[in-house]
């Protein structure tokens, strides 16, 4: 087995008393989508906020593609091919959803210093632009304002964005908060469609949307992974049905 | 030909043929007034760069202009007392050639900014303002001290700087090279709006946690757009020492900085002509009022408050709104 | 003695910034609100102290009138302008609230004329009390020493063991949750606010005796009180205390200080002024090593 793209090990974080990361091991391969699930307070988003490097950890290290990135500020991590998009939705709300992306593919395309250049003639960032809002199906809305997009569209925006920066691993923090269920498919549909191609971190509250894409699950609680495995062996687990899937049928979310 | 451009066209028309209608009617003053008012918007779209497009609150940047002009005045006062400005480990000797006193003006101000922008480029919101105030506040008290160069009473230019074959001394010839400086300062800023620089500062503006994540590394971004707006505050400082013929530390005053700020918001943040509107209804509010009573700030006071309450888009982008409708 | 003298001066400088600085930190860390016009509210009370002390020919008294009477300023300043500022950012507040500032010094300039005013301290105060044999020091300084610690004392009491402090620190970290506690939010910002108005009204009126009462010494002293905020971290009344210390000391001790000490190292004709330039500088400088240390400040109060 090859060495996996990013290997998390021991990465803990506490905030006073209260250990939101507690000891976390997990390993995601290349391509595999891997999902990350649990109640609320477990300490997931914590978990991302410290892979994509805005949070640092109190101990443990981050690997990536065979580097330590522990120390690695945000932007550097995302040069080296470690993409996000927000539980909130941001975008750049006055720049069309074309400035959008073309801004993300810009950050790794030479230099951000050009002072006279209309960046928005540029071919070398608008085709490949273009190409990512096609590939999310929102090129036909590539003029109109990022504000003006529905909430939906947004969220496929962010998806475009993430993408055009050339990610190897994707980190998804809730990608269907707030949709409807038709929203909801085709962002699950859009994110099997990048299978194999780009590995994922997903995050996700909607068990439908984790069941149809996660290659593997770990369920956390508390700050610690008490589970990792194939989508079948979780849901057989009988401590995660103990401590998450059974209250989550008491209380769907 | 479209309202805008008719707009530009006519503004333009009348700047370059003001020396000559101010003439004509026996309105000579108006040129220096004209001079001072391109100054201050000078000032402000140097402002405007990290404020409208980069979203920094600097209440700071009347340190670059008097640091701007202290220095054209410093060199100056050393050409004519023909002392160097330093022997060691290289003797220096004073200028009044704008073409070496200017850049030097522009260089330190780029220095200073790139010190006070490292520092206070650490923190944001509040912080950033706070301290950017605190700099500006060090360095007015350097210049009280300065007794040298004349510490609280200020320093007076023996002569406005040489231009090769221009007389700076004479008001229409003063006042056209300010026009080509703001002119270019106006076409550099529409440009940088659309340039790759531009629409990085732009989304940092709007959003930086989402920039960094996007892989920009956007404190160096922010640095370089600070050390340009101060360079040129520093240079509408240096015109204004030459202007004014004085200088003295209230060019550095936290009034100054706020006056700067209120021209950039009066006129519109983030547009291009912002700026130049901003400081043209300041200067005729400020001269209109004092007409009117001495205690002119009492009125003005309250029309800030009134402006920021209920005019947030300033006053081009009002205009630019009704024609955005009419386009 | 030299020395002494000058460390109680550093510290009686150190209380009158708290005084003001508490209000601005509550304000800030409270509304979220950059309030440039809280030297106004000072001034204000200054200037109204001189008038009444003048009147009724009584320090005590002024002080008694400017109290009240500068927290009703402050409290239909919050309602009239700053209330409608609150949402807003902090450059919308900022230019806001300069715009009060010259309308403020404009119109005390009106009322009051050009020319600075003094406030005579009572006279059982007006003389000087020997700290240590042959160590004469004003009893008025003491005074404000004084005074100044047991409102640091009241404060901490207030934000520590009182209702009003319990929702003034949930406000701080939790504005939603206060008003979901059902407390009237805008009641308990214009209660703070004249609270913090009333401070600065008493830093004023006992600045009266020492400095002098005129337009614009309000920002005088309205900057190194941000310093002060900025030191200590916004919203922490503790910081605002270490910080006005620091700050009072660091600025008196080194104008008294440092143009000898380079003098002594460096000659004195050159070196004073460096020594001079360098102690106007001195919290600017303080301010700057803290931030790069701790860029939120001593103490702050938001995670």
């Amino acid at each position: 087995m090859t060495e996996p793209l990013l290997k998390i090990t021991g990465l803990t974080k506490a905030y006073g008393a209260l250990l939101a990361c507690d000891g976390v091991d997990l390993d995601i391969r290349r391509g595999e989508v891997h999902a990350v699930i649990g109640p609320n307070g477990a300490g997931k988003t914590t978990l991302i906020g410290q892979v994509a490097g805005e949070l640092r950890p109190d101990s443990g290290q981050v690997g990536f593609a065979g580097r330590d990135i522990t120390r690695l500020p945000v932007p550097a991590r995302s040069i080296l091919g470690l993409a996000r998009s927000f539980q909130i939705t941001s975008v750049f709300p006055r720049f069309s959803a074309l400035d959008n992306v073309a801004l993300a593919v810009q950050a790794h395309a030479g230099s951000g210093f050009g002072f006279w250049a209309d960046a928005r003639r540029e071919t070398a960032l608008r085709e490949p632009a273009l190409a990512c809002l096609e590939r999310v199906g929102l090129a036909g809305r590539a003029r109109v304002p990022a504000r003006t997009l529905a909430h939906g569209e947004q969220r496929q925006l962010e998806l475009a964005m993430a993408l055009a920066t050339g990610p190897r691993l994707v980190l998804l923090d809730e990608p269907t908060a707030g949709m409807g269920r038709e929203d909801s498919a085709r962002m699950v549909d859009l994110l099997a469609g990048l299978k194999g191609e780009i590995a994922m971190l997903l995050v996700e509250h909607d068990m439908d949307a984790v069941f149809a894409l996660a290659d593997r699950i770990s369920v956390m609680v508390g700050g610690r992974v008490i589970a990792t495995g194939a989508p079948d062996e979780v849901r057989a687990n009988a401590q995660v049905r103990r401590a998450y899937l059974g209250e989550d049928e008491a209380a769907p979310c | 030909m479209t309202p805008r451009q008719a707009i530009l066209f006519g503004g333009l028309a009348f700047a370059l043929a003001l020396p000559v209608l101010a003439g004509a009617l026996g309105l000579d003053y108006a040129v220096g007034i004209a001079t001072r008012i391109l100054i201050l918007a000078l000032a402000g779209i140097g402002l405007n760069l990290i404020l409208g497009y980069g979203g920094m609150v600097s209440f700071g940047h009347a340190a670059f202009f008097g640091l701007g002009a202290y220095v054209v005045a410093i060199l100056s006062h050393h050409e004519t007392m023909s002392e160097p400005l330093m022997t060691w480990p290289f003797e220096i000797g004073g200028t009044d050639a704008a073409i070496l006193a200017w850049p030097a003006a522009m260089l330190a101000c780029a220095l200073a900014a790139l010190v006070m922008g490292a520092i206070s480029l650490r923190t944001g919101g509040l912080y950033f303002i706070m301290i950017t105030l605190a700099f500006a506040q060090m360095l007015f008290f350097f210049f009280v001290s300065l007794e040298a160069y004349g510490g609280d009473d200020g320093l007076s230019l023996f002569a406005r700087s040489s231009a090769g074959p221009l007389d700076l001394h004479d008001p229409a010839q003063f006042y056209f090279l300010v026009l080509v400086f703001v002119l270019l300062a106006l076409l550099a800023t529409a440009r940088l709006a659309n340039a790759r620089f531009g629409l990085a500062l732009q989304g940092i503006r709007d959003n930086e946690r989402r920039m960094r994540a996007l892989g920009f590394a956007t404190t160096r971004t922010k640095l370089a757009a600070f050390v340009i707006s101060g360079a040129i505050v520093g240079l509408a400082g240096a015109l204004m020492a030459n202007h004014t013929e004085f200088v003295n530390p209230s060019f550095l005053s936290w009034q100054r900085s706020g006056e700067i700020l209120v021209i950039v918001v009066l006129g519109g943040m983030g547009t291009a002509l912002g700026p130049l509107i901003g400081a043209a209804v300041f200067f005729v509010l400020e001269e209109v009022l004092s007409q009117w009573t001495q205690h002119w700030m009492i009125i003005f006071g309250p029309i800030l408050v009134l402006a920021v309450l209920f005019a947030k888009q300033g006053l081009w982008g009002f205009i630019e709104s009704k024609l955005d409708r009419h386009d | 003695m030299l020395l002494l003298e000058q460390v109680l001066n550093g510290l009686q400088l150190g209380v009158m910034l708290f005084l003001l600085a508490a209000g601005l930190t509550l304000v800030l860390g409270i509304m979220n609100l950059v309030n440039l016009a809280h030297g106004s509210l000072y001034m204000v009370g200054a200037f109204i102290a001189a008038s009444a002390a003048q009147w009724t020919d009584s320090f005590l008294l002024g002080l008694l009138i400017a109290l009240p009477a500068t927290a009703l300023v402050g409290i239909a300043v919050e309602i009239i302008a700053l209330r409608q500022l609150y949402d807003r950012d902090h450059l919308d507040q900022v230019l806001a609230t300069f715009g009060l500032i010259l309308f403020f010094n404009e119109a005390v300039a009106m009322i009051w004329g050009p020319r600075a005013l003094f406030i005579d301290p009572p006279s059982w105060l007006s003389g000087a009390v020997e700290i240590l044999p042959g160590a004469p020091y004003p009893a008025f300084r003491l005074a404000i020493l004084a005074v100044g610690l047991a409102v640091a004392g009241f404060l901490y009491w207030l934000v520590a063991r009182t209702r009003l402090g319990m929702l003034i620190r949930a406000g701080a970290s939790n504005r939603e949750m206060v008003g979901a506690l059902g407390v009237d939010i805008k009641r308990l910002y214009t209660l703070v606010f004249g609270l913090g108005a009333m401070l600065a009204a008493l830093a004023g009126v006992m600045a009266g005796p020492i400095y002098a009462v005129e337009a614009g010494m309000g920002e005088q002293i309205l900057i190194p009180a941000f310093v002060v905020v900025v030191i200590g971290g916004i919203g922490s009344i503790r910081g605002a205390l270490v910080g006005a210390i620091l700050v009072g000391t660091a600025d008196t001790l080194g104008r008294a200080f440092l143009p000898g000490i380079f003098g002594a190292i460096m000659g004195p004709a050159a070196a004073s002024g460096v020594g001079a330039a360098l102690a106007s500088m001195a919290i600017y400088i303080l301010m700057a090593a803290v931030l790069v240390w701790r860029p939120r400040g001593l103490f702050p109060a938001h995670g």
